[in-house]
């Protein structure tokens, strides 16, 4: 029995084969639609992230399975005093596989440590988020066909964003990539992110603080929000947002097959008339998610023969 | 200054001066019912002063490498030296240090261990196996 903590859980191989379901499933939804009957998937998530949790569950109908659990901490025993090893273990009882999301960091290894089927992490706090990292690169191998020889540009808060982090630790494991950083000073990829993964595995990257200057190298843009709270002043935050927010102006230069990511939700960072572009890849990366997430189900639950 | 010799034991030598107390405590010695002495302040050869503990009869000593790996450890039996090594860094500590992130699972769950596992030898990083902070020496 297996369980997904944490994207470099799974191998290079493991990814692609994935990537090769979750295709085949969006070619051949039909073969997939019964797959799971008499399964039941339990969403039990400890703090409300309603985007994440409609997708497994969707995932799971599609597969022709059944659904249950808690959408926030305070409809479940935790708001008891349970410890989480005590859920799952009470869970493990009624579903065949559990997907959790938790606001304490380490909370879903617990869970597997405990429970008697497969956990899935679906974002633990700041830590992981594994199912974003493979919607991520399913959208990416979608729009380009590759997962290999690629510039790739990470835009706007690169010190807190996890899906930034978790999605450059998995693309350090292809070929020929390159990243490069595009975020204010203030938010800057921390070092031990550089050290750890860039430097680890030889990878080329570049900082900078003007995304206009590298628009015309980039395959692919993963933006992400620029948040106020993460700035020590109002001042700096109104200097500093507008640089970070994709216009069609500042698209003049980007390559034409260029795919624009985002983790989503959106609030300012990429202007809406963007959205009829042909390169903006965001609301079809949703769609990646649940296709994704109905694979990773079917490996777990070893339903993928 | 003279101490009995031990018969049947360990020598826990070159401990930096000062850090003897610390691996007493470490090892729980106080709990011991054998011989146990701390020396502290001994001359040394290698390092001006050291601290040294001797203790007459066998225990556990697996997370010592943690600590420090440069302790040397010498194995007395029927009053003879017939082992002598450095600890190694162990894979894996369990309860000798703390997680000190405050949204990591161990703050709010007090039963649960804090394990840290050993992910960099060359640069002795430990990392809490829940949230992945490093554990602070
Ligand atoms: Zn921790």
């Amino acid at each position: 029995m297996r369980s997904l903590i944490s994207i470099l859980d799974l191998s290079v191989q493991e990814i692609d084969e994935l990537i090769a379901v979750a295709n085949d499933i969006i070619d051949n939804p039909k073969n997939y639609a019964e797959k799971c009957h008499g399964k039941k998937l339990a969403t039990l998530f400890f703090e409300p992230s309603t985007r994440t949790r409609l997708s497994f569950e969707a995932a799971m109908y599609e597969l022709g399975g059944n659904v249950l659990g808690f959408s926030e901490a305070q409809s479940s025993s935790a708001a008891k005093g349970e410890s989480v090893a005590d859920t799952v273990r009470t869970v493990s009882c009624y579903a065949d596989i559990i997907a959790m999301r938790h606001p304490k960091e380490g909370a879903p290894l617990v869970a597997s440590m405990n429970a008697s089927v497969p956990i899935i992490n679906a974002g633990d706090g700041g830590h992981n988020h594994p199912t974003q990292t493979l919607t991520d690169l399913l959208t990416i191998q979608r729009e380009k066909g590759r997962l290999n020889n690629l510039t790739v540009g990470f835009c706007g808060d690169l010190k807190f964003g996890r899906t930034v982090h978790s999605l450059i630790e998995a693309l350090s494991r292809y070929t020929g990539i390159k990243i490069i950083l595009i975020s204010p000073e203030e938010l800057k990829l921390p070092s031990y992110v550089k050290q750890d993964v860039l430097q680890k595995h030889n990878i080329e990257y570049v900082q900078t603080t003007d995304l206009e200057a590298v628009m015309p190298e980039l395959d692919i843009l993963y933006m992400t929000r620029v948040q106020r709270e993460r700035f020590f002043n109002e001042e700096d935050y109104l200097r500093l947002k507008d640089s970070y927010i994709l216009t069609p102006e500042k698209l003049q230069t980007a390559k034409s097959d260029l795919a624009i990511l985002h983790p989503l939700p959106r609030v300012n960072e990429i202007a809406v008339a963007i959205d009829a572009d042909p390169r903006a890849c965001y609301f079809r990366q949703v769609l990646n998610g649940k296709f994704v997430r109905m694979a990773l189900i079917l490996k777990l639950l070893e339903e993928c023969v | 200054m003279k101490i009995d010799s031990i018969k049947n034991g360990i020598v826990i030598d070159h401990i930096k001066a000062g850090e003897g107390m610390k691996i007493y405590n470490f090892l729980n010695l106080d709990k011991q019912d054998c011989t146990v002495a701390l020396i502290k302040n001994a001359t040394s050869k290698q390092m001006e002063r050291k601290d040294i503990i001797k203790v007459d009869c066998f225990i556990d000593l697996t997370a010592l490498g943690y600590i420090d790996p440069n302790i040397t450890i010498n194995v007395i039996r029927d009053g003879e030296l017939v082992e002598k090594y450095h600890p190694e860094l162990p894979e894996k500590i369990v309860n000798v240090v703390r997680c000190k992130n405050p949204r990591c699972i161990t703050t709010t769950e007090q039963e649960l261990p804090h394990v840290f596992k050993l992910t960099d030898a060359g640069r002795q990083v430990y990392r809490c196996i829940y949230c992945e902070t490093k554990a602070e020496r």
